[in-house]
């Protein structure tokens, strides 16, 4: 009885799109998160590729980030997930790899346009399979108001000294809000602060691997000290910063309202088109002038093949057009901000993602440190770093608590190879 | 044979036919029931004896509640988040259903006027989605762009306003309010409905008797209204327990700031489905639905088996 009903309930939901799929061209569909790329993606990128495939179409359906991977896992087990996967960077990827639902894409035409590096964040521990094209990583920084800078007459800070005192300036003169965050949703406070100052003192990739090799703790001083940093930013928050969202945050910088917002390069294109101001971007200040600089250079983006898809051929083909230098030059300019992994050098137009860019030549670069395999356990390495950078900024966590913390659920599940 | 038969029909004279009918017509709605709660349901309670040990499904006896309450962190979680529960349901029995039948009794006073409007006008909240409720409160209480802070300072209480929802000790009060404000019509209404359902013969003897006003609201009309204030008790109860879509669309699924608001069904949804990076465990979020079901069957037999039969009923 009950395989029967539920014969008949996967019956009535798998068909119903199999009959219309039956037309001449065949359907693509790209599961998403950026909800916010939809434009780019339906006006600039998709009639560029079906201008040269006519018989493919592509749909691309976007959902809420937070929400994206519960649903497209739920989605990849019941059989009913699109062609073409977005992959995040990691272990989530990794995870739906091993799982069987993300295709291996050796021997895709276009791969060998990337590096070992561009690779890194869709490849097996191994390193002997890949499972998605990568497409773009973005840069953690500051984004500020050219306009307020001049009007306080303050400079681009560059230690940490002086972001502080270009801070105290800002707060003094009482026009703008200092610093455009909130910790409502909490991920701002991790990945707009801890992740994005952090590599200054944990060292990038040095502190990240010892992290991994557990020869560093969360405990040690490099990765609670940027706790304490971001404590520091309190009263620079607006007021009743504590209910702030993303998109009011978002909404206080691109209104002129606030002087600067920490950011991830993925704010370039929607701050274009809403800000009538000019903007500019420096890197996390470094502790004392001449430190190497660290950034967050995040492998963010890439698309893989949903291994149950039903029109695989089309897919390779809507994919190796990906890996193609044309598809990097096409997306880093429709979504600057995005940049292209592509081993071919890419010409963008964008100022502002110039900018982010060049930090690449003089900084060291490194990726968040819990995406990669200490984030593959429970709890969730990413969402307690979420969760204790919100309190430390509120108040309700010490810097030390929130290093103790984070470290006691890592060691939960977590054993170093020794 | 034909004897066998005629002596049938004199052993039983009132024998009516086979009612099919019934079956038939129950058939629809008891197969849609059947596939859409019962089946999911049975379901979900099987999962919670299963895991996926070495990549298969397996089943595992009691081993995923032992890791519910042995867990250090889960069980915190789990611990917090009944406890949330237990405030947001208190906050609802102290504030939502007082309220409600308060606003009955005024209703149900004859010479009020504009009743029919007032008693749409509250009610109407609870007609409106979750999503536009949050949506609306989350933008009257924001410290940024809302109404709130505006309109208290133009009453000279700004000092008393605060972030409400960013704060751990004020925010799951303030969702509890929402909620409280967005449901009170469902209350007021069954109460209304029990408070004309006394007949006024049954009032007029107690205005006889010299029984008016105030004490005529305690002695005569509450005792007759007491079982729809216990149904309504239940119906707050199971909704409470139940509860996800308000904390979600106005805390996000983490029931921050720092799990203050997170309550059975957000901690459920994070467990079940995932979020962000937090991969979704099936059978851990199977294990903690089939809690959630366990403490509501509780409190719904707690209700029938205990409190209903002591209630005495009256007729009219």
């Amino acid at each position: 009885m009950t395989r029967l009903m539920k014969g008949m309930l996967l019956a009535t939901t798998m068909l119903a799109p199999a009959g219309l799929a039956q037309a001449q061209e065949t359907q693509l569909v790209i599961e998403s998160w950026r909800n916010d790329d939809l434009p780019i993606w339906q006006e600039k990128i998709i009639p560029a590729f079906e201008a040269k495939n006519p018989n493919i179409k592509v749909t691309f359906a976007p959902m809420a980030p937070t929400e994206y991977n519960s649903a497209v896992n739920a989605k990849l087990d019941a059989g009913t997930a699109g062609d073409l996967i977005t992959c995040r960077p990691f272990d989530l990827s990794l995870a739906m790899f091993e799982k069987g639902q993300l295709a291996p894409l050796n021997d895709l035409k276009g791969i060998e346009n990337f590096t070992d590096v561009g690779k890194s964040a869709w490849t097996t521990d191994d390193g002997k399979t890949t499972f998605c094209v990568p497409m773009a990583s973005v840069i953690h920084g500051f984004i500020y108001n050219k306009k307020a800078f001049e009007e306080v007459g303050v400079e681009v800070p560059k230690t940490e000294e002086e972001f502080f005192a270009v801070l105290d300036k800002f707060k003094e003169n009482g026009t703008y809000i200092p610093l455009a965050m909130g910790t409502k949703d909490q991920w701002e406070a991790a990945t707009m602060g801890y992740y994005n100052i952090g590599p200054n003192y944990w060292k990038g990739e040095d502190g990240r691997k010892a992290l991994i090799a557990g020869t560093e703790k969360l405990t040690d001083p490099q990765w609670v000290e940027p706790y304490a940093t971001l404590a520091k930013w309190k009263p620079y928050l607006g007021d009743g910063f504590e209910a702030q969202t993303y998109p009011d945050s978002q909404n206080l910088f691109t209104l002129g309202r606030a002087a600067i917002y920490p950011a991830g390069s993925w704010e370039i294109a929607p701050f274009k088109s809403q800000a009538d101001f000019e903007m500019g971007a420096f890197p996390p200040p470094v502790k004392k002038a001449g430190d190497t600089c660290y950034i967050s250079d995040h492998n963010d983006i890439g698309i893989g093949l949903n291994a149950k898809s039903a029109n695989a051929d089309a897919a390779k083909t809507f994919l190796s057009w990906v890996a193609s230098p044309e598809f990097a030059e096409l997306y880093a300019n429709a979504a600057p901000g995005f940049f292209s992994l592509n081993s071919t050098p890419v010409k963008m137009e964008d100022k502002l993602a110039q900018e982010f860019v060049s930090w690449r030549e003089n900084c060291k670069t490194t990726i968040r440190p819990s995406a990669a395999i200490v984030g593959r356990g429970q709890p969730n390495l990413d969402l307690e770093m979420w969760r204790v950078s919100a309190n430390v900024i509120n108040g309700s966590e010490t810097p030390e608590q929130a290093g103790a913390e984070t470290q006691k659920g890592l060691d939960s599940w977590y054993k170093p190879a020794k | 044979m034909s004897a066998a038969e005629t002596d049938d029909i004199d052993a039983v004279p009132a024998r009516r036919p086979a009612r099919w009918h019934i079956a038939v017509f129950l058939a629809p709605a008891f197969l849609v029931y059947t596939a859409v709660m019962i089946l999911p349901l049975i379901e979900t309670l099987r999962l919670s004896f299963f895991n996926v040990v070495a990549g298969q499904m397996q089943f595992v006896g009691l081993s995923n509640f032992q890791t519910l309450f042995g867990d250090p962190r889960l069980s915190a979680d789990f611990w917090n988040a009944l406890r949330n529960n237990v405030i947001f349901f208190i906050i609802h029995m102290l504030v939502q259903n007082p309220i409600g039948i308060a606003l009955a009794a005024m209703l149900s006073i004859p010479k009020l006027r504009f009743a029919a409007f007032y008693r749409s006008a509250i009610f109407v909240p609870t007609l409106l989605s979750f999503v536009i409720v949050g949506f609306i409160w989350k933008l009257i209480l924001s410290p940024i762009w809302g109404i709130a802070p505006w309109l208290m300072d133009l009453v000279g209480m700004k000092w008393a306003f605060a972030p409400w929802l960013g704060k751990p000790e004020t925010a799951l009060v303030t969702v509890s309010l929402i909620s409280v404000w967005q449901y009170v019509g469902i209350p007021m209404m069954l109460i209304y409905a029990a408070l004309l359902n006394i007949p006024d013969e049954v009032l007029e003897a107690a205005e006889c008797d010299g029984i008016t006003g105030w004490s005529q609201f305690w002695k005569i009309k509450l005792p007759l209204i007491l079982p729809s204030i216990g149904i309504i008790s239940v119906l707050t109860f199971v909704g409470n327990f139940n509860a996800f879509d308000l904390i979600y669309t106005v805390q996000g699924a983490l029931g921050g700031p720092n799990g203050a608001t997170d309550i059975l069904g957000t901690l459920l949804y994070r467990t079940f489905f995932g979020f962000q990076n937090q991969m979704g465990d099936r059978s851990m979020g199977a294990t903690i639905a089939t809690v959630m079901f366990l403490i509501i069957l509780a409190g719904v037999s707690l209700y029938l088996f205990v409190i209903q039969r002591r209630m005495r009923r009256y007729q009219f």
